[in-house]
């Protein structure tokens, strides 16, 4: 247990962390609008990892490139996260808008019935074989930072996600849009009162949220190649768990639950068991929700009545 | 404040004062209900109450004797099983109204316990009436202790946190083969892994050893009939009205001094509890208990029993689970599954397509539509009708075999069709009137084709695609479930 393999776990699980914050995001996103938990959203990312499968293979493969890489990288994940928000705007229009003022339980059950629509799809269209980006062939590159050597496709991963947070970031705080979304979370009626088209900002928030999903799909497919119809269901959860422990709603306290969810699973394979860190996963969700239910940067709901 | 539907106002058209809107106008609501289902859907609210349970145990009682094949009574027996799971969730979803998804790991821990207590594993034999209620107790204890994080949120947290730990639960069991305890080196075996448990004791009542099917179906039929007439007694006593307090308006509950929490968690408890005795039973008939057995389709297909037949509904959800059990079953041949399909989509069309004279001319429009595609397609492209129905065979079949294309190679023009369908179901949502109507024949066109070309080769996928459909489709149609009735919603 020396310091390089400490720093080799560093890496992965900054890796890791950055490919569930993505998903946090679109999790807490829709979370603060419509207070529903969309259990599709996994869904939405393994149909975006296949959409990035399916451009790679579209462009020549990895072996044969018809075009440079930083192109096929560009259109990847520009597919993939029209793609995904695209999946994400149709399950709204057509699942959950009906819903939107019906018990809550109605909207979460819908989701799961999604969730099961969009598994059996993807395993009817694409089969139940893994697929993989073999990014060796068209990014092999690497860079030794401390003994620790670091593939290139980590660090486009990373900065790749940081640039989009810092996107996020910056739409919901500066832009006229991210008003509105901050307006309609805080209270949908009051925000109708006050001319904001609220279903346009609904289908904003799911755009965006299923977006990011899509590029956290093609990032988890180029570094850790396995695409496949199952992989949103666990991702989902991950992702689920890392909006809370930063507390739901919150877009830096997603940011932060990513990172920390894939710091912590990436620790615990190296140095518990690979076989239970889910476990590990589910026992960091289950002590944050008894020491500290709102998360680590989440506001107190206070309920008037 | 929700809109009042003009249907709904009191005769002069407006709203009465003083008068709940929906109460006031229930007498013209009901005579509204007309056509079949309106006459069926009357007709169902005025059976009593007891009729559902004396149908249920008459026809199990005599069931056994309808048939020699041990296939069928195992359905039968999985019916029941199914039954059982779907009253022990309609306590926690239907009444509590809390989304437990973690339902199907309580069944599994049920299963598991029994077969840890009851096998050749730890050389424990305890007999069938020691085992089970450890088993009840132990599976209660368990659902509480997962219960107990959620207190301090939303239910929300509880849906995600009960659907974690289905999934741990799986991991868990296949993994639990090879556990190092912290007090020395040599690893446990406690689940038996990927492989499962097997040579199970059977049950054992009475000095009786249950071996064949049938017992474990006359058992099981005992326990549908003391689980219904205990949730009828259940859901008129006190903590029952509490629970379907809780469920409406958790808020309003609290102020009425209705100890929310514990009622989450009481209700919480019933139902593991229920799920661990089915899941001893469960795992006593098949002698084994797999880890396969406990995965997440499972739980979509106990969802889809309780939804179909209504949310807190009792004689709902048992005809729910039962007949999601045969349709499942009856998926697994292609023959009797495409029967099943043309039957359901024609059931579908007279119920919900009035005149007679509407639906008469939509199904002659796609019956020609097919019948010109084919001829059409067939004449300029002959490799598109030339690999014949599959199994084409009895009257539906050949008449299939005329009417819908089935090119040789499937695959991937199944596949695109698939997205299309979709996508033209999606639009058909979108319109109305007349426009609808027409463009549905072309719709039920494509469905058929997708059927026969690609669906029906995979019937397991197709289980969960049906399934998942259901559920999405009931809950923006019809929230409380095919037979449950309208609930009373004050905005």
């Amino acid at each position: 247990m020396d310091g390089t393999f400490l720093l080799q776990q560093l890496v992965n699980g900054l890796t890791l962390g950055s490919v569930y914050a993505l998903i946090a995001l679109g999790y807490s996103l829709v979370y603060g609008i419509l207070k529903l938990l969309n259990f599709a959203h996994g869904e939405v990312y393994m149909i975006g990892a296949f959409i990035g499968y399916f451009v790679l293979i579209g462009l020549g493969g990895p072996d044969a490139l018809a075009v440079p890489v930083v192109v096929a990288l560009t259109l990847m994940f520009l597919a993939a996260m029209l793609g995904a928000g695209l999946l994400g705007v149709l399950i709204e229009r057509f699942a959950y808008r009906r819903l939107r003022n019906a018990p809550r339980i109605a909207p979460l059950i819908t989701a799961l019935g999604v969730s099961f629509f969009l598994q059996s799809t993807a395993l009817l269209l694409f089969g139940a074989r893994f697929r993989s980006y073999s990014t060796f062939e068209f990014l092999g590159g690497a860079v030794t930072v401390g003994g620790v050597r670091i593939s290139a496709t980590r660090i486009l991963v990373v900065a790749a996600a940081f640039s989009l947070m810092v996107v996020l970031t910056l739409l919901v705080g500066r832009t006229t849009l991210g008003k509105a979304m901050r307006a309609t979370a805080y209270d949908r009626e009051a925000a109708a009162m006050m001319g904001i088209d609220v279903d346009r900002v609904i289908v904003a928030t799911f755009l965006i949220g299923s977006a990011l999903a899509g590029a956290a799909g093609v990032m988890f497919g180029l570094v850790f190649f396995s695409v496949f119809h199952l992989m949103g269901f666990a991702a989902g959860l991950k992702g689920f768990t890392a909006a809370v422990v930063g507390g739901i709603g919150s877009i830096p306290g997603a940011m932060l639950g990513g990172l920390l969810i894939g710091l912590a699973e990436a620790f615990s394979a190296a140095y518990i068991s690979s076989t239970f860190q889910d476990l590990i996963v589910f026992l960091i969700l289950i002590a944050v929700m008894l020491f500290r239910p709102t998360g680590l940067l989440g506001k107190a709901d206070i309920r008037k009545v | 404040m929700a809109q009042i539907p003009r249907d709904e106002q009191g005769p002069s058209g407006q709203p009465r004062i003083g008068t709940d809107d929906w109460v006031a106008s229930v007498e013209e609501r009901r005579a509204a209900r007309t056509g079949l289902s309106g006459r069926l859907l009357d007709r169902w609210e005025r059976v009593p109450l007891w009729a559902p349970l004396l149908a249920v145990v008459a026809f199990g009682a005599v069931f056994p004797y309808l048939t020699d094949s041990d296939y069928v009574l195992r359905v039968g027996f999985n019916a029941l099983v199914f039954a059982l799971l779907a009253l022990g969730l309609n306590i926690v979803v239907g009444y509590a109204g809390l989304l437990d998804l973690g339902y199907i790991a309580f069944f599994g821990f049920g299963a598991y316990a029994y077969a840890i207590l009851s096998s050749n594993k730890f050389d424990l034999h305890l007999p069938t009436l020691a085992a089970l209620p450890i088993v009840i107790a132990a599976s209660a204890l368990l659902g509480l202790l997962l219960g107990l994080p959620s207190r301090r949120v939303t239910g929300d947290y509880l849906a995600i946190v009960t659907l974690f730990f289905a999934q741990i639960f799986v991991t868990f069991t296949t993994n639990a083969n090879r556990i190092v305890p912290p007090w020395s080196d040599e690893p446990i075996d406690l689940t038996g892994g990927p492989n499962g448990i097997s040579g199970l004791d059977p049950f054992s009542l009475f000095g009786v050893d249950a071996i064949e099917v049938s017992s474990y179906f006359y058992i099981a039929l005992v326990l549908v009939t003391l689980g219904m007439l205990g949730l009828y007694i259940l859901s008129e006593s006190r903590t029952g009205r509490a629970w379907k307090a809780v469920r409406e308006d958790p808020l309003a509950a609290e102020a009425m001094t209705i100890p929310v929490n514990r009622l989450k968690l009481l209700a919480f408890a019933f139902g593991a509890a229920t799920a661990g005795l089915t899941g001893s039973l469960f795992a006593a008939q098949q002698i084994g208990v797999f880890p396969q057995n406990f995965e997440l389709p499972l739980l979509i297909t106990i969802y889809a029993m309780v939804i179909l037949g209504g949310a807190g509904s009792i004689p709902g959800v048992v005809i729910g689970a039962i007949t999601i059990t045969v349709v499942l079953e009856v998926l697994r041949g292609p023959a009797d599954a495409r029967v099943l399909f043309y039957a359901a989509i024609a059931l579908g069309l007279a119920i919900g397509i009035r005149p007679w004279r509407r639906l008469a001319a939509l199904l002659v429009g796609t019956l020609a539509l097919g019948l010109v595609l084919n001829v059409l397609v067939g004449a300029i492209w002959p490799r598109a009708t030339a690999r014949g129905a599959a199994e084409g065979e009895g009257f539906v079949g050949s008449l299939v075999e005329a009417w819908v294309l089935t090119p040789t190679e499937p695959g991937d023009i199944g596949n695109v069709a698939f997205v299309v369908l979709i996508a033209a179901v999606l639009g058909l949502t979108l319109l109305r009137g007349t426009w609808r109507l027409v463009a549905l024949a072309p719709t039920l066109y494509l469905a058929a084709f997708v059927w026969e070309n690609r669906l029906i080769f995979q019937p397991s996928v197709t289980r969960l695609l049906i399934l998942g459909a259901l559920l999405v489709v009931l809950m923006n149609a019809r929230p409380q479930g095919l037979l449950g009735t309208t609930r009373v919603e004050i905005t």
